[in-house]
């Protein structure tokens, strides 16, 4: 089995640079073959992007969606890490409040955009609260698993040195969990990034999944349509590199040792 | 100075640390399982005690009721004459493993119990434990980067860092492998004959308790009793191979054999 | 309050329940139904025969999305996973590919697809191929060195190795992985029918307000959803405790 045989690190750049030669050849030939008239080929596309740029459009719909994933996002943060901590810390509270956050998590958050609208009327904001929900599910769920996890030999220790309980919950129990809390930050980010897109296709009229809808319904541009999803694809990439690097910190990366 | 004037000089105060028949009785699932019973002990400050009993005998949850970590369903618990309500800083526990906290440096972890004190002091204190656990160098490490007798060595500094009164230890060397091991006892001795605590040492190990120990406490197999205790008179350095520590060594595994029900 | 333990979310849910009453209740005339108007809803639609037709449209997108992917992307993912070259060439179009919203493919399902069921199913594959795909990858990934070595040891035939080491092994983080995935397919057929078909529930809220502001319908329609999303986990939790999985659990 080839499997076996340890790539040489040459490899890493090599074997993506041929696949994703292979695709777009591919890609480029059906385009031709076929001889769609719609459907984009690969240097259509490379030319709409260009023009997105030149025409200032791109960057201004990528502020718009990043600002809008910062808001819910940021938002989610605040009042979820707390609420987590504190569901994750008495178990008590979590029985309570725990199915209520299980019945309303399944609700995709593009079913709340009627009510949203209702709330906030059209615009950014239900955007943004769109985003803020589909970040707090994880965001709690996260925290609660990350501090019921912390071993218990270190809660002792804690109690042992004098620790008053909330010191015990900033100087232990939070940095135990951290790690944890820390994945569930980069998944909920994950899905963010998502929402934000889908809310945009619906609810508002700037940001790239505004872009993705309008450039179809607006004159059948595929080649812009294809061009705005490169984008989405290579900003959430970058979010989520972001975050891993983040996880390389010393003082977090001893939970991600072990390979569980 | 003769041998019976530094057999003298070193006799302790009595009444460090004392539990008075106390007992522990489980409750799960509808039944309940006395797990200590009537279980007196008398600690004098500055003594090396070493507590040894067979596996599941209870051992780690008499050190646990002493810490103050569990509550005893009958009995008492005082130091220095004050009744052990809880954990306190005054007497610190040592676990077997994973003890140290991960997120912090070995100077963070040492550190930990002095937020109360300036940065000065704190820096010196820190320095000074780091010293006397053989870390130098390590300072700015974290545990992912040191050995499984290095940390357990952090564990010592981070725990002696605080003054406290005793040192409870739950058979901290065992997760390491036999060389280090008899390293790590070598290490202890000479920390306690630095810094004279009282020492509470749970092992299973009959060699370690007689090679470290002043007396050794044997519990009996489960519900655990107080067995018998046993005084190791040799001075320290113990030569493992002179007659009386072998005539020791048997009376303990005699005694322990014993402590097996059939 | 000595109440017991398993009725205090309920009590808290009632209690919630009540507040959000009230609050409707002392704003007339404003758009939204207290849970009195959601229940009514629902009967409305249970007297129109709609909701069984949206629920049954809904799940037959979701099956046939979720079971294409599945179809694909799990044994694609577990060759990936095992071959490493494999894996390094396709992980950057990967991971540019997953954070692309399923929605986003819409114009392109349309295009191909026309609107209609078949263009909800797509989204629906696209959405959980990836996570699918990435799962399986993950989970031979994880298969402790051991069994491996194991099974090669005892010189199984390929064929045999497959499927009595490689499936076993990977079956409990498949299944939480498909669990999971069976959720995001959930998420995406409401949205994908809020955008992209005539029926199913995403359809329904977005027609029930459109088509005057029913908004009683529009939150009885999220509770409805939201009920299946959470009957499908317990599918799934429920799967997983089968005892031939249940040993990848062990370490807990």
């Amino acid at each position: 089995m080839n499997s076996l045989t340890k790539p040489r690190t040459w490899e890493k750049l090599f074997w993506p640079f041929v696949t994703a030669a292979l695709l777009l050849a591919l890609w480029h030939y059906s385009v031709l073959w076929t001889g769609t008239k719609v459907f984009p080929s690969p240097l259509s596309v490379k030319r709409g992007l260009v023009e997105l740029i030149h025409k200032n459009v791109l960057w201004r719909d990528i502020g718009d969606s990043l600002r809008r994933v910062a808001l819910g996002f940021g938002m989610a943060v605040i009042i979820g890490i707390p609420l987590g901590l504190t569901l994750g810390w008495y178990p008590a509270a979590n029985q309570v409040v725990n199915p209520v956050l299980q019945i309303l998590r399944p609700i995709s958050p593009i079913a709340w955009i009627p009510v949203a609208i209702v709330f906030f009327g059209i615009g950014d904001l239900p955007a943004i609260f769109l985003v803020f929900l589909s970040a707090f599910f994880p965001i709690v769920v996260a925290c609660v698993s990350g501090v019921s996890s912390v071993p218990s030999i270190f809660r002792r220790a804690g109690r042992n040195f004098g620790l008053s309980p909330l010191q015990l919950l900033a100087r232990v129990v939070f940095p135990a969990a951290l790690p944890q809390i820390l994945i569930g930050l980069r998944i909920a980010l994950g899905i963010a990034w998502l929402v934000v897109v889908a809310g945009e296709m619906i609810a508002v009229d700037s940001g790239l999944g505004y872009l993705v809808i309008d450039s179809r319904n607006s004159g059948k541009r595929y080649d812009l349509v294809v061009a705005a999803m490169l984008v989405i694809g290579v900003m959430g990439l970058a979010l989520d590199i972001i975050f891993r690097r983040l996880e390389k910190i010393p003082s977090i990366r001893w939970g991600f040792r072990d390979a569980s | 100075m003769s041998l019976t004037e530094v057999v003298i000089a070193s006799r302790p105060v009595e009444g460090k640390l004392r539990a008075e028949h106390l007992g522990m009785v489980f409750e799960r699932d509808g039944t309940s399982m006395s797990v200590l019973e009537d279980i007196t002990l008398d600690v004098a400050d500055g003594e090396f005690i070493c507590l040894v009993g067979p596996s599941g005998c209870g051992k780690s949850t008499l050190l646990n009721a002493l810490a103050g970590f569990v509550a005893p369903t009958s009995g008492t618990v005082t130091v220095d004459g004050e009744v052990v309500a809880g954990p306190d800083p005054r007497r610190i526990l040592v676990f077997q493993e994973r003890g140290v906290f991960p997120w912090l440096t070995v100077e963070g972890n040492i550190g930990f119990g002095l937020s109360e004190m300036s940065r000065t002091e704190r820096k010196k204190r820190i320095a000074h434990y780091v010293q006397m656990v053989r870390l130098q160098g390590f300072e700015n490490s974290y545990p992912s980067d040191l050995s499984g007798g290095m940390k357990q060595r952090l564990q010592v500094a981070r725990a002696l860092a605080v003054n406290p009164d005793i040192l409870y230890l739950d058979e901290p060397f065992g997760a390491l492998d036999s060389i280090t091991r008899v390293i790590m006892r070598g290490e202890l001795l000479r920390i306690w004959q630095t810094e004279r605590r009282t020492i509470f040492f749970v092992t299973h190990d009959i060699d370690e308790a007689v090679q470290l120990a002043d007396r050794v406490v044997v519990l009996s197999s489960r519900p655990a009793r107080v067995q018998d205790v046993l005084s190791i008179d040799i001075p320290h350095p113990r030569n493992i191979s002179s007659p009386r520590y072998l005539q020791l060594r048997d009376d303990l595994l005699k005694q322990i054999g014993l402590a097996y029900t059939p | 309050m000595r109440l017991p333990v398993q009725l205090r979310p309920v009590l808290f849910i009632v209690v919630l329940l009540v507040f959000w009453q009230i609050a409707v209740s002392s704003h007339p005339g404003q758009l939204l139904p207290g849970p009195w108007g959601v229940v009514l809803g629902i009967a409305d639609l249970i007297r129109h025969g709609l909701l069984l037709k949206y629920v049954v449209a809904s799940l037959f997108r979701v099956t046939w999305g979720f079971a294409l992917a599945a179809i694909l992307a799990i044994p694609l993912g577990l060759t990936l996973g095992w071959y490493r070259r494999g894996e390094m060439a396709f992980y950057p179009l990967l991971q540019i590919f997953r954070p692309i919203s399923p929605l986003a493919w819409i114009p392109i399902a349309i295009l191909w697809f026309g609107v209609g069921d078949l263009a909800a199913i797509f989204l629906i594959f696209v959405g959980c191929f990836f996570p699918l795909l990435l799962t399986a990858m993950s989970a031979v990934h994880n298969i402790p060195t051991v069994y491996i070595n194991a099974g090669r040891n005892f010189g199984l035939s390929t064929a045999d190795f497959v499927s009595r080491v490689l499936y076993p092994a990977v079956g409990p983080q498949l299944i939480v992985g498909m669990r999971i995935t069976l959720g995001i397919a959930w998420l995406v057929v409401v949205a994908a029918e809020m955008i992209a078909v005539n029926s199913g529930l995403g359809f329904l809220i977005i027609d029930a307000r459109n088509a005057g502001n029913r908004y009683d319908l529009v939150v009885a329609g999220m509770v409805i959803i939201g009920t299946i999303g959470l009957l499908l986990d317990f599918g799934m939790r429920s799967l997983e405790r089968v005892k031939s999985f249940r040993w990848g659990y062990s370490e807990d």
